[in-house]
């Protein structure tokens, strides 16, 4: 399971320090961010903005742009279900129907006990042990309704 | 004597247990105190077989799979003593599958140590970019124009031109960019290459940046492929202590260095210039071209932005010659092309062939048909914005062309197998949808006519109007492919006509007389 850090305004500055250096730093600012809070808070848009010389707008717009960026934290465990085609084509639906009935939430949404947030990604490059899934960076193949069920029991304690 | 024991490290193999696997073998022969070594390579590509351990022997290595946790023990009695064991394969080399390819871009993919600069080296590393010095510049972008390859991202444009482009354009700084943002789900290949053999990428984007005078690359891979990020950071930190990156690269006068950026869940960032954007920390905004990136590029210089697989197959055309690489395949696609078999295949797995081999043969012979033995139905060739074939076309040899000429791509290689329980308006529904959630936004037909796309299939299939409806969609499809800036909307309509075109059935639609539904 991962850690996160309580957000911090001066921690969150010492990581835009970190990479004024290279060349277009913002992802790998924001994606160094979301590392260390879990996600990325609104509080660190102006300092985003200002240390680059940019607008607040222009980095909330790529915040905004990208499906990775969490505006707030997400469960203690990630869950994401493949929903691209070479999965669909062996059953990867009906994984997603189960896990979210086992979860009582929809696809993008965290349990209500805050264990598991759920969601969609396409494509995970392993179309040919299809369906997959990672979880919280772990990735899974071949799944089935039996190794589902033991994965989100494994997440849920 | 130490016994060798190959166990992948591949995301698909660590997927189904490569590294439970890896553990128990070690542990099954140090209660044997026996010498192990371990060593973990990329994906032969068998996935169906995955997790497959190899171990050498006088005669080669000999494959197991697919080997679980429970099999250690009996795996190394069956290597010790010679019994057999349920999970030979035998001689890795003999697989037929395997037999069967032409393997020149993944020569070394799951036989190379992907960490070892040395054992890339013993393999034939580095010849390429040794003959890429003695000819110089001019002659390296022209060995490459000569050997016929093609951009094998998708757009399969030459890939010669668009390096002598940037070499003919003068400019203070320009840039060797690869696109490792693999997001067509039903391919695989950048991902294994880079896990299996990083060093051949490191390799071609040199003889690239050498070819044009760049000092400088990006390696920019999608974040939902940890293992391979990890794997390309490390391979390019070990080339910067082994001399082949940096400073005075292999004894030369000349500098190159690479940075490994990760992309953020955006499949339109797959797309060339929107890719570009992404690095310069913008929205995945697609560009309109011109200009070309081969002259404003990254930051506004000439960049030469090139497919994993592009660069991954100049080495060996360097190597061999333009001749010999021109010798594969037919007609404008020469060469090889690493073909990906998924979905609901028998035989899923990377199979590398030179380009004519027909889609029957693909599915049928090579795939073994559906892994649910239920009969195959379709087939969507190209990732999500490649058409659906039916059986009918299973003729189509695999060729930029002739997929072209039935109204379909071959992108990059994938195939994705669907057997008959398949709902076809399903897919097409999931083809607007997708690229509603993808489009970034810039132009109007690929934003609206998607989300459009969407209510059009509902009404359809819901039996609301139907022909008129038919004919909307059609007509949608048309400004889509026709008024759209790149290919996420450009190529949306090809699965969604061809599932019309071809299997109308399942839009409530009378069989292929689609003006007379009603």
């Amino acid at each position: 399971m991962p850690t996160y850090r309580q957000w911090s305004a001066t921690r969150a500055a010492q990581i835009i320090a970190a990479h004024l250096d290279g060349e277009g730093p913002l992802l790998p600012i924001l994606q160094s961010i979301q590392e260390e809070f879990g996600y990325i808070d609104e509080a660190a848009e102006p300092l985003i903005a200002q240390a680059l010389n940019i607008t607040r707008a222009e980095v909330h717009g790529v915040v905004t742009f990208y499906h990775d960026f969490r505006r707030e934290p997400a469960g203690r465990h990630v869950l994401k279900l493949c929903r691209a085609e070479a999965c669909q084509s062996t059953g990867g639906d009906s994984l997603v129907a189960q896990a979210e009935a086992w979860l009582g939430v929809r696809m993008g949404g965290t349990a209500p006990d805050g264990s598991v947030t759920l969601e969609p990604v396409y494509c995970l490059g392993l179309c040919a042990t299809a369906p997959s899934a990672m979880l919280d960076g772990r990735v899974l193949g071949r799944l089935n309704r039996s190794r589902l069920d033991a994965l989100l029991s494994e997440a849920r304690k | 004597m130490t016994m060798r024991v190959f166990v992948p490290r591949d995301a698909g193999a660590l997927a189904v247990g490569a590294e439970e696997v890896a553990g128990s073998i070690r542990k099954a022969a140090n209660a044997r105190n026996l010498e192990i070594e371990i060593v973990r390579t990329g994906s032969r590509g068998l996935y169906w077989v995955e997790p497959m351990v190899e171990v050498e022997t006088p005669a080669g290595r000999v494959a197991y799979g697919p080997v679980t946790e429970e099999d250690a023990e009996s795996f190394i009695d069956s290597v010790l003593t010679g019994a057999t064991h349920t999970r030979r394969l035998g001689p890795t080399d003999q697989i037929p599958w395997l037999k069967r390819q032409t393997r020149l871009t993944f020569a070394r993919c799951g036989i190379v140590d992907p960490r070892s600069l040395d054992d890339y080296r013993r393999q034939g590393g580095y010849r390429g970019l040794k003959r890429a010095l003695t000819l110089g510049p001019e002659g390296t972008v022209e060995e490459i124009v000569q050997s016929g390859l093609r951009g094998r991202g998708g757009a399969g444009f030459p890939t010669g031109i668009k390096w002598r482009t940037v070499a003919q354009t003068e400019a203070p700084q320009k840039y060797i960019v690869c696109n490792a943002d693999e997001g067509d789900s039903g391919t695989f290949a950048d991902r294994m290459i880079i896990e299996g053999d990083p060093f051949v990428l490191i390799e071609g984007m040199t003889v690239a940046a050498l070819a044009v005078g760049a000092p400088k690359g990006y390696v920019y891979i999608r974040s939902e492929y940890p293992h391979a990020i990890a794997a390309m950071k490390a391979a390019v930190e070990t080339a910067r202590r082994g001399g082949v990156l940096g400073r005075r690269i292999a004894s030369s006068a000349f500098t190159f260095d690479i940075e490994v950026r990760v992309g953020a869940g955006a499949y339109v960032c797959g797309e060339e210039t929107s890719l570009l954007e992404s690095i310069e920390g913008k929205r995945g905004v697609v560009r309109a071209k011109p200009p070309l990136p081969a002259h404003n590029g990254l930051f506004g210089h000439p960049t030469v932005i090139n497919n994993v697989l592009s660069f991954a197959s100049v080495p060996i055309i360097l190597e061999r010659g333009a001749a010999f690489y021109l010798d594969f395949g037919l007609g404008r696609s020469r060469g090889t092309m690493p073909i990906q078999l998924a979905g609901n295949v028998k035989y899923g797995g990377l199979f590398e062939t030179a380009f004519g081999i027909t889609l029957g043969e693909l599915v049928d012979e090579v795939g073994g048909g559906s892994a649910s033995g239920r009969p195959v139905r379709a087939v969507q060739v190209g990732g999500p914005l490649g058409a659906y074939f039916p059986r009918a076309l299973f003729d189509t040899p695999f060729d930029y062309e002739a997929f072209a000429a039935r109204d379909g791509l071959i992108g990059h290689g994938g195939v994705v197998v669907f057997d008959d329980s398949v709902d076809m308006a399903k897919q097409a529904r999931f083809a607007m949808e997708f690229c509603a959630i993808e489009s970034c936004g810039k132009c109007t037909p690929c934003r609206i006519g998607s989300r459009r796309g969407v209510e059009v299939i509902d009404r359809i299939t819901s039996n609301t109007e139907r022909a008129p409806n038919l004919t909307v969609l059609e007509d949608l499809c048309n400004t889509m492919k026709f008024g759209s800036l790149c290919a996420l909307g450009g190529f949306t309509p090809y699965p969604v006509m061809s599932a019309l075109t071809h299997f109308p059935e399942d839009f409530g639609a009378a069989p292929r007389r689609l003006q007379a539904a009603e």
